[in-house]
């Protein structure tokens, strides 16, 4: 099984030096778009390759490239999402940390397709180990002359940035991730403009995930054809897949798109720890959809987990077993979702803790006629369309999904109306 | 009042962006690194240096939760209260702590020895309950070892 974004990273996740990372092939991409190919033509290859977004949305690479002018004045920025915070998320830690040579080269190469010349990382401040490794991969990289002005003789320029944050949820949405390198508070920006035209300091400006951009010295070197031949279905690629909660053998793996969620649970993370079952999985991050039992053989690509009333989002699945409180799970999300939330629209900022509260009542076993309803209702008032970025739609997810699969659940907490006024219970077994 | 070290990092943060403002949010990391916290004293002067007033500053200050505008103890306990740490029992461990430190999230022991916070996921969930003491990452934490790691932070 090939393995193209981690096939070269240590047993013990030290990262390669440049020297070593020239051995297994480094930095042959840069080289070989530097020597022939126009910026049309990197771009042409990741269009054709179909790559798509691997920071949630998944929105295909090379259209996304294709917005920016490329005879704008520069300066122009590409910018690499690095601050994963996605709760259930651990995936671009592992490239960052143990591949950032391979980050790196993406980088240069993305941004001579759309003639950038300059860059930054964004990087969550919690990675300490990933700050420490760029740096010096950086460092190595202008000394080899990969980076800095007229590279390899080519009269192509690039600055690259490391720019670490300062703890905030929203610095991930890309808008409020340029609000936030220019200084102000993280809070997204109105679309249009897009950034692809006037994003960072009003300047052409690309923002992709870490993932992302560790796929294109691959997609370049061996062509859009065998990216589509990695994957099990016609979503191209390989994946980096994570599986956390109550398995046997939690971890990170990459593999074919399209591989299947029972694949992923019951070979790779070893099955559910013993004594416990199978109830159900966010398969992508905190804001997706739950699948439960009857999807297990449903493929983890972006179309098929789509159709499945979900989404591929991260890749990374958090497990929910019969021995945890559905309430409770859902609670710990809101909860984040609403710590987090920017305040700017007020569905999100207002509703958000609103919902927290009523789950909270309802874990309590406080819960009131009506307040399933009312949830429901939330779902909608905060879903898509009704509010400012797409924070609080994503919060919507896992809890519209729960009360769908999980009802009783919810049910089994909300005491009648009569059982409230008179303190009697009516139980109904 | 910045000391020399502080105005020369901040000045090379101010460097690679168009203009000074833009730099804030780096001046506020530089300060705090220095000071362990920002104060409302630092907050005036770094506004002064990033040619802001304070109140614009201390609305970029208090969005972030990585800058802190209260005092914090000499080391900083971050427990990941998300979703996976959750499922793996993340409460158990903030409960020992706070029998161990006598603090509560939010609190600075006595002797200003450690700070204890809640933070969102810490990105290693197939390692959870995890924590960050200062610059260090624990995961796959068992109450057990707690007595061993604490030791290593005076
Ligand atoms: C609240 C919020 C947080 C996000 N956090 C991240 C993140 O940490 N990393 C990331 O790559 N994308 C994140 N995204 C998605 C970005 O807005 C953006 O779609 C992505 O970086 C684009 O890169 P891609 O096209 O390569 O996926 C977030 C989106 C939202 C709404
Ligand atoms: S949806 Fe939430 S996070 Fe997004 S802009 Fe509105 S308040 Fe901010
Ligand atoms: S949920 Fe705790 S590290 Fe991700």
């Amino acid at each position: 099984m090939e393995k193209p974004l981690t096939g070269h990273i240590r047993e013990d996740l030290r990262p390669l030096t440049l020297k070593e990372y020239e051995k297994v092939g480094g930095y042959q991409s840069l080289k070989k778009i530097l020597k022939g190919m126009t910026p049309q033509a990197v771009q042409a290859v990741v269009k054709e390759s179909n790559l798509r977004g691997r920071g949630g949305a998944g929105f295909p690479t090379g259209m996304k490239w294709s917005f920016v002018p490329l005879d704008a004045p520069k300066p122009k920025y590409l910018i690499v999402n690095a601050d994963e915070m996605e709760p259930g998320t651990f995936k671009d830690r592992l490239l960052l940390e143990s591949a950032p040579h391979q980050l790196i080269e993406g980088m240069i190469v993305s941004a001579y397709a759309i003639q950038a010349d300059q860059s930054f990382v964004f990087l969550r401040w919690a990675y300490k180990v990933a700050a420490h490794n760029i740096t010096k991969a950086v460092q190595e990289a202008y000394e080899a002359g990969y980076l800095g002005k007229n590279i390899l003789g080519s009269g192509f320029n690039l600055e690259m940035h490391l720019h670490t944050g300062v703890g905030r949820y929203m610095c991930g949405e890309e808008t409020a991730l340029l609000n936030s390198l220019e200084g102000k508070r993280a809070t997204p920006r109105a679309k249009p403009p897009f950034p692809q035209v006037s994003g960072l300091f009003g300047k052409p400006t690309i923002v992709n995930n870490v993932e992302t951009l560790s796929c294109i010295p691959h997609i370049v070197n061996n062509g859009a054809e065998w990216f589509q031949k990695l994957s099990l279905t016609n979503d191209p690629g390989t994946k980096l897949f994570g599986v956390s909660g109550k398995v046997k053998k939690p971890g990170l793996w990459e593999l074919p798109m399209g591989v299947t969620m029972r694949e992923l649970i019951e070979k790779y993370a070893g099955g559910m720890q013993d004594g416990l079952k199978f109830r159900g999985a966010l398969p992508g991050g905190a804001s997706t959809d739950f699948l439960v039992e009857e999807h297990m053989d449903v493929k983890m690509d972006y179309p098929s987990v789509a159709a499945a009333g979900s989404r591929l989002g991260t890749g990374t699945m958090i497990v929910l077993d019969d021995k945890t409180s559905v309430v409770g799970f859902v609670k710990n999300l809101i909860h984040f979702f609403a710590q987090e939330s920017c305040g700017f629209c007020t569905p999100c900022r207002e509703g958000l803790p609103w919902i927290e509260k009523v789950l909270n009542a309802i874990d309590l076993k406080e819960g009131r006629k009506g307040d399933i309803e009312m949830l429901e209702a939330h779902t909608k008032l905060l879903g898509p369309g009704m509010t400012f970025c797409a924070l609080a739609p994503g919060a919507m997810e896992p809890l519209q999904s729960a009360i769908k699969y999980f009802r009783k659940d919810f049910e089994k907490y909300i005491k009648d109306q009569h059982e409230q006024k008179s303190g009697i219970r009516t139980v109904t077994a | 009042m910045l000391t020399a070290e502080e105005k020369k990092e901040i000045d090379e943060a101010i460097h690679i962006v168009p203009y000074r403002q833009a730099a804030c949010i780096e001046a506020l990391k530089v300060v705090q690194n220095h000071r362990k916290w920002v104060s409302d004293e630092s907050l005036k002067d770094v506004a002064a240096y990033m040619e802001m007033t304070a109140e614009e500053l201390d609305s970029v200050a208090t969005f972030y939760n990585m800058i802190f505008r209260k005092p914090v103890g000499r080391h900083i306990i971050l427990v990941c209260d998300s979703i996976s740490c959750w499922v793996m029992g993340y409460e158990s461990l903030r409960d020992e702590l706070t029998k161990k430190l006598g603090i509560k999230f939010g609190e600075t022991s006595a002797d200003n020895r450690f700070t204890m916070l809640p933070n969102p996921c810490l990105g290693t969930c197939d390692c959870a309950p995890a924590m960050m003491i200062g610059n260090d990452l624990y995961r796959n934490i068992t109450l057990d070892q707690l007595d061993e790691i604490l030791k290593k932070y005076e």
